[in-house]
C-alpha cells in the first residue's frame, strides 16, 4: 500500500512540476494545486499508513491510528485552499491588466 | 509557563481583526494602530527583560504538555528578533502615515500590516515546526496582499511570481515536515532535536536538513534562490518595502539559524560547510547586482541579498564568536536596511522618482536628509565608529581564526563593493547642481517625513558607539543558542 501511495504522489507531483513549467498563467496555478495535493499525500504516507482503527477513541482504546498527520493535512489543505483562491483572483487581474496569459510576455525588461 | 510570551502574537492579531471593521474611518485607524504598535513594542521589550532576568520562558498552548501540544518558546534570540521587528513596525507605520495614499488605507492596509507582524512574531516565538509553517503562511498571505496592493501593471506582474515562488517553497516545507515526522515521530523542535541526536544525523536526515535549508533559503533569499527578491520589492511603496526589506528575509534566516543550531548540529562537516559556501556566493552575487543597478530601491534590494550572506556566514563558521557576530549583524541590518528604504521613500516623495540618473543636488536643498542618509549608508558599508563595522569585525575575525580564508576575502571584497554602491547613490542623488525648482518641493514638509527615520538612525549610531555592551549581549545570546541542551531542557522538562 505504501508503495502505491508513494508512486501516486510521485505522479501527482510530476504532473504539478510539468504544469509549473508551462507558459500559461492558469496552468501554473493548477500546477501549484497539484503539487500541494502531492505533498499532502506524502505526509499521510511518510507518517506510516495505519489501518484498522479510527484516530480518536477513549483513553482505554486498545489501538488507534495516529491523529497528528490528519490534523496537519487538514490545516495544510485549508491554507492551500485560501492561497489558491487568492492566486486565482491575482491571475485574473494580471490577465485583465496585461491582456495576456503568456508568462513569456510577462517577463519584464532586462534592465528592470 | 508564562502568558506574556503570547502577547507579541496576540496584540497585533486582535488589533488587525478589529481594524477590519473600521476601514471607512482612516483617522480612527491611524490613532488606534499607532497605540497598538507601541503596546507591541513595550510588551516585546518587557518580554526581553523577563527572559534576560529569568531565563527561557515557554507556554504550552491549551495546556497540552510539551512534546504533544504546541509550545511557544521565548529564548533570548527569538525575543531579540521580536523586539527588532516591533521597532521596525513602529518606524514603518509612522512613515506610512505620511506617504500612503488614502485608497490603500481604505483597502485594509492596517489590518494586513498587523497580520504580517503577527506572522513574523509567531514565527520567531514558536517551538513547533508545523506551527512555524502556519505562521509562515500567515506572514506570507499578508505579504502577498501588501505587495500587490495598488494593483499597478508592474506590481501585478511581479507579485504573481512572488506568490508562485513562495507557494512552491511552502509545499517543499510540507514535504520536509513529512520526512521529519516520518523519521522522528514528532514536530516539537526540542523533541526533534533529541530524536535526531539519538538517530545520529546521517543519510535521510541530512536530506531533510537540506530540504529545510532550500525552503528557508528561498524565503531568506540565499544564493541560487534570490532572483525573485529585487523585482518584487521594487513594486510596493516605500513603507511596505522597508518592512519587507527589514523583516521578511530575516524570518527565513532566523529559521535557518534556529534549525541548524538546535536540530541539525551533529554533522557540521557537511551541513555547515554547505551553508558557508552558500553564504559566500550569496554575498558576492548580491553585491554584484547592487553595483550594476542605477535605481535607489533596486540597489537596496540587492544589498539585502548580499547582507543575508553575512548572517549565514556567521552560522556557517559555527563558533560562539561568529554566531554573536551574526546576531549583532542581524540587529544592525534590520535597523539600517529599514531606514535606508525609508530614505528611498523620502527622496521619492521629493523628486518623484527612484532613478538615480534623474536626481541630483539634494544636498543643497535638503541637507538634513542628505547627512542622515550619509550616516546610515556608511554604517551599512561598515565604516568604523558605526554599527556596520562592529558587526562585520567579529565575523571576519572568527573566519580568520577558523582558517576559512576564502570566505574572509569574499566578505572583505563585498564590503568594499557595498561602500562603492552606497557612495554611488550619494553622488548621484545628493551631489551636483539641484535639478528641482523650489516650487516643486516646497509644499512637502520634511519634518514628519524624517521623524520616523530618526530613531532608526539614532539606533545605528548607538549600536556603534555602545558596541561593547551590545556585543557582550550578543555573546550571551550566542552562548545560549550554540548549546541546544539549554533550549531542550527549558521546553521538555517543566
Amino acid at each position: 500500500m505504501e508503495i502505491l501511495m508513494i508512486v501516486t504522489s510521485g505522479v501527482i507531483i510530476a504532473v504539478g512540476v510539468y504544469l509549473l513549467m508551462t507558459r500559461s498563467i492558469l496552468r501554473v496555478v493548477f500546477g501549484i494545486v497539484m503539487l500541494a495535493h502531492g505533498a499532502h499525500l506524502l505526509i499521510l504516507t511518510l507518517s506510516g499508513l495505519q489501518q484498522g482503527a479510527p484516530p480518536l477513541l477513549t483513553e482505554e482504546a486498545a489501538s488507534y491510528a495516529d491523529p497528528l498527520p490528519q490534523a496537519v493535512i487538514l490545516t495544510a489543505i485549508v491554507i492551500s485552499f485560501g492561497i489558491t483562491a487568492f492566486l486565482l483572483v491575482l491571475s485574473y487581474r494580471t490577465y485583465k491588466v496585461h491582456q495576456t496569459d503568456d508568462l513569456e510576455e510577462l517577463r519584464g525588461n532586462a534592465d528592470e | 509557563m508564562n502568558n506574556i510570551v503570547l502577547l507579541p502574537v496576540l496584540i497585533p492579531f486582535i488589533a488587525g481583526t478589529l481594524l477590519i471593521l473600521f476601514r471607512h474611518y482612516p483617522r480612527l485607524q491611524r490613532i488606534s494602530s499607532g497605540i497598538v504598535v507601541f503596546l507591541l513594542l513595550f510588551s516585546a521589550a518587557f518580554l526581553l527583560y523577563l527572559v534576560y532576568q529569568e531565563g527561557i520562558q515557554t507556554i504550552a498552548l491549551g495546556n497540552w504538555p510539551a512534546p504533544f501540544g504546541i509550545v511557544l518558546v521565548a529564548d533570548l534570540f527569538s525575543v531579540l528578533m521580536v523586539v527588532l521587528s516591533s521597532i521596525v513596525g513602529v518606524a514603518c507605520l509612522f512613515f506610512a502615515y505620511q506617504t500612503l495614499s488614502p485608497e490603500r488605507e481604505k483597502y485594509f492596509f492596517y489590518p494586513f500590516y498587523f497580520f504580517l507582524l503577527t506572522g513574523v512574531n509567531g514565527s520567531f516565538l514558536t517551538g513547533d515546526l508545523f506551527n512555524l509553517f502556519v505562521f509562515f503562511e500567515v506572514m506570507l498571505i499578508s505579504s502577498f496582499i501588501l505587495i500587490v496592493m495598488g494593483g499597478t501593471k508592474y506590481q501585478l506582474r511581479e507579485s504573481y511570481k512572488y506568490v508562485v515562488i513562495n507557494m512552491f517553497a511552502s509545499i517543499l516545507f510540507l514535504v520536509a515536515l513529512a520526512l521529519i515526522y516520518g523519521l522522528t515521530g514528532t514536530l516539537n523542535m526540542a523533541h526533534i532535536a533529541v530524536q535526531v541526536a539519538e538517530l545520529e544525523q546521517a543519510g535521510v536526515l541530512n536530506t531533510a536538513a537540506m530540504l529545510l535549508l532550500v525552503v528557508f533559503g528561498m524565503k531568506g533569499a540565499l544564493f541560487p534562490l534570490y532572483f525573485w527578491l529585487p523585482k518584487s520589492y521594487y513594486g510596493p511603496p516605500a513603507a511596505i518595502a522597508a518592512l519587507f526589506g527589514g523583516l521578511l528575509t530575516k524570518v527565513g534566516i532566523y529559521a535557518i539559524i534556529r534549525t541548524f543550531t538546535l536540530i541539525f548540529v551533529h554533522d557540521t562537516g557537511f551541513t555547515h560547510t554547505v551553508i558557508l559556501a552558500l553564504a559566500g556566493f550569496t554575498m558576492f552575487f548580491g553585491v554584484l547586482g547592487a553595483v550594476s543597478q542605477f535605481d535607489f530601491k533596486r540597489i537596496l534590494s540587492y544589498h539585502i541579498i548580499s547582507q543575508v550572506g553575512y548572517m549565514v556566514m556567521g552560522l556557517g563558521l559555527f563558533t560562539p564568536l561568529a554566531l554573536a557576530g551574526a546576531i549583532y549583524y542581524i540587529a544592525h541590518h534590520i535597523i539600517v536596511k529599514s531606514a535606508l528604504f525609508l530614505f528611498a521613500g523620502a527622496t521619492q516623495k521629493i523628486t518623484g522618482t527612484t532613478d538615480l540618473k534623474k536626481m541630483s543636488g539634494l544636498l543643497k536643498t535638503h541637507p538634513v536628509l542628505a547627512w542622515t542618509f550619509f550616516i546610515t549608508a556608511i554604517s551599512l558599508a561598515g565604516i568604523p565608529p558605526l554599527s556596520g563595522f562592529f558587526s562585520k569585525f567579529p565575523l571576519i575575525l572568527s573566519g580568520i581564526e577558523q582558517a576559512s580564508y576564502a570566505i574572509v576575502i569574499v566578505a572583505l571584497i563585498v564590503g568594499l563593493l557595498t561602500l562603492f554602491s552606497m557612495m554611488k547613490i550619494f553622488i548621484y542623488v545628493f551631489w551636483g547642481t539641484p535639478s528641482l525648482k523650489k516650487s516643486d518641493y516646497e509644499h512637502i514638509k520634511m519634518k514628519p517625513l524624517l521623524l520616523p527615520i530618526m530613531p532608526l538612525v539614532a539606533l545605528t549610531i548607538i549600536l556603534g558607539f555602545a558596541a561593547e555592551p551590545i556585543f557582550s549581549f550578543s555573546e550571551v545570546v550566542a552562548d545560549q543558542i550554540i548549546d541546544p541542551s539549554i533550549y531542550i531542557d527549558a521546553v521538555l522538562e517543566e
